[in-house]
């Protein structure tokens, strides 16, 4: 507990009374300023869409990893971690050189929305897979079997046997992809522009709040991310508990 | 899954258990790098070491000064410190208790900062330098061959060409091209609407803000935009090192004079250093990485890199400077960059809902 005080739990309160500083009204109009409410907006958007395309692919690429057998399965086993062991400001330069301008593939999303998020999928990726990756491959087949046995189709076994004992493990990968996704910055800043109402996110809003030596405004932002991670994450703990009540 | 988390989390540990045995050494944290050839050997007593904060800029020069005032008898054994980053960044650890003996930043609200926080003398730009220690100029960064013809301030603001500059809000560097943007409209004989009304349409045409002038760079080297809004010295430098592309010297540009200074309890060797950076032999150095020398007499010779390296720094026929055209930093940063109401602020934004 102590370490987890030191670590965690006093940052957060000293960003939070920092971005009271200034009071109410400077707080409400840190965080209401056009550039920054457009800022939020699209990055939990982003970070919400992203989380969900990951619900799916995620388990998917989780589900072929453990259950097919093919040629380099080895291979994408250990490159599905590379973009979260990527130092971020490296994954933008990749992103970068593969979907701007000189775009080898021909796909150009240099300073466009799509940008934001590219860098978000990228680098939230491996969550959901390595969550799920080890629930599904413990998962008892023999239960699958049973199903199967007794007549239910595919879909029907995929519906109610499996996907009740992945929920927890998928709840817990999305919960990981959006926090990190609505913290990013390394990875999108080169490819993203950092348009103001267009491609900026709130991490660079609140790189902006601190270059003007406003860290009340810089600690208000932060405030509101970490409100928002945290109803998140709660959300998807609450969603596991009644999962695994269920199962 | 089991075994990658075991070493995630052991690595953490190991971290964390690292930083904390740092304690408050703050300078421990900072790269050690030994600068000096004759420094290397031994570790020597604190005397000779030399803390110096900087700006990312000027690293590759300052390195080059330290080995040219090492084979001097004042600089020979003398141990560097260095740490380099953003201006604002470098400036706010100081304050925040980083070690440093010399700092040389970007733009000169960095050291009032440390002036106001008693880490800097008053008079720390009386001298004949007036604070400054290198000085380079905005200059347009084109594709090889300059296949848009940008030539002029008028050619930034056609349409359909494509301007990267760091952005001024995040980064204090890049405040030197949106003034120089605005100055070069002002001693036209514009008026401060026709400078807001070409600010407007020059932030129309830009297509990506980065945060800071590295970043900058690495989007335009990437592919981005048809022109760069650089510093003259950082683009000769990127061409010694082997990059491809043209800078273009408009006939109106700005000054560009980064300050340098000595903290009130440094090491007495670091107002040796600063004199030397200052002599005609550190300014030669500074030279051959790009910088405009501060003063005359500097013999640098030929200067790689340099659209003519026999002439590499050919004279403005208008140059601004920050004295001149825009009184000082601090009315000039409340009056542009402010973040709620700041003249360039409010374009950037406006540049945002128009399209």
């Amino acid at each position: 507990m102590l370490w987890f005080s030191i670590l965690v739990l006093i940052p957060l309160v000293a960003v939070v009374a920092a971005s009271t500083d200034g009071g109410w009204t400077r707080f409400w109009s840190s965080i209401t300023n056009d550039q920054t409410a457009a800022a939020i907006r699209l990055t939990v958007t982003a970070a919400a869409v992203v989380t969900v395309v990951n619900i799916v692919m995620g388990t998917l690429i989780a589900w072929v990893l453990v259950r097919d057998r093919f040629v380099g399965k080895r291979i994408l086993e250990v490159l599905i971690d590379v973009p979260f062991a990527l130092p971020t400001i490296v994954a933008g330069l990749v992103l970068l050189s593969l979907y701007g301008p000189d775009s080898p593939v021909g796909i150009d999303v240099a300073n466009k929305r799509p940008a934001v998020f590219l860098a978000f999928l990228f680098v939230t990726l491996p969550f959901v897979v390595r969550t799920v990756q080890p629930v599904l491959s413990e998962l008892d087949r023999d239960a699958e079997e049973a199903a199967a046995s007794l007549g239910a189709s595919r879909l029907t076994t995929f519906r109610r046997i499996i996907l009740p004992a992945l929920t927890p493990a998928i709840a817990a990968g999305a919960a990981l992809s959006f926090a990190r996704a609505v913290s990013e910055y390394g990875s999108l800043v080169l490819l993203s522009g950092n348009l103001p109402l267009k491609t900026e996110v709130t991490s660079v809003r609140i790189l902006s709040s601190i270059e003007n030596d406003n860290r009340t405004g810089a600690a208000a932002v932060a405030t509101v991310l970490l409100a928002i991670s945290f109803v998140t994450i709660v959300a998807f703990n609450v969603m596991q508990k009644l999962a695994a009540r269920r199962a | 899954m089991s075994t990658s988390l075991g070493t995630a989390v052991s690595f953490a540990v190991a971290i964390a258990i690292a930083v904390s045995a740092c304690g408050d050494d703050r300078a421990a944290s900072s790269t050690g790098d030994a600068l000096s050839p004759a420094s290397a050997a031994t570790s020597s007593p604190a005397d000779n070491k030399i803390s110096i904060v900087g700006f990312a800029v000027p690293e590759v020069a300052n390195v080059a000064i330290a080995d040219a005032w090492a084979k001097t008898s004042a600089g020979a054994d003398i141990e560097f410190e260095t740490s380099y980053g953003a201006s604002g960044d470098q400036s706010r650890a100081v304050v925040d208790g980083l070690e440093a003996d010399y700092v040389h930043f970007s733009v000169n609200s960095d050291v009032t900062r440390l002036v106001d926080n008693g880490l800097v003398a008053q008079d720390w730009s009386a001298g004949p330098n007036k604070g400054v220690v290198s000085s380079s100029i905005v200059v347009f960064a084109v594709r090889s061959g300059n296949p848009k013809n940008i030539l002029t301030w008028d050619d930034l603001v056609e349409p359909g060409v494509e301007i990267v500059t760091p952005n001024p809000a995040s980064s204090g560097a890049a405040r030197w091209n949106a003034l120089a943007a605005w100055g070069q409209v002002i001693s036209g004989g514009g008026s401060e609407a026709d400078a807001e009304a070409y600010l407007k349409s020059f932030f129309a045409n830009v297509v990506s803000l980065p945060s800071s002038g590295r970043d900058a760079t690495a989007t335009f080297l990437g592919g981005t935009g048809d022109v760069l809004m650089a510093y003259e010295n950082e683009a000769i430098l990127a061409r010694q090192r082997g990059e491809e592309f043209d800078y273009i010297i408009p006939d109106t540009t700005l000054l560009i004079e980064n300050p340098g200074a000595v903290l009130i309890d440094a090491n007495p060797k670091a107002t040796e250093w600063l004199n030397f950076v200052l002599s005609v032999d550190g300014q030669r150095e500074f030279a051959k990485k790009g910088f405009r020398p501060i003063i005359d007499r500097v013999d640098y010779g030929e200067v790689d890199g340099a659209n003519k390296p026999a002439d590499p720094f050919p004279a403005v026929e208008n140059l601004l400077n920050i004295e001149k055209d825009f009184e000082s930093w601090s009315s000039l940063s409340k009056k542009f960059f402010d973040e709620d109401a700041g003249i360039i602020t409010t374009i950037i934004l406006d540049s945002g809902k128009a399209s």
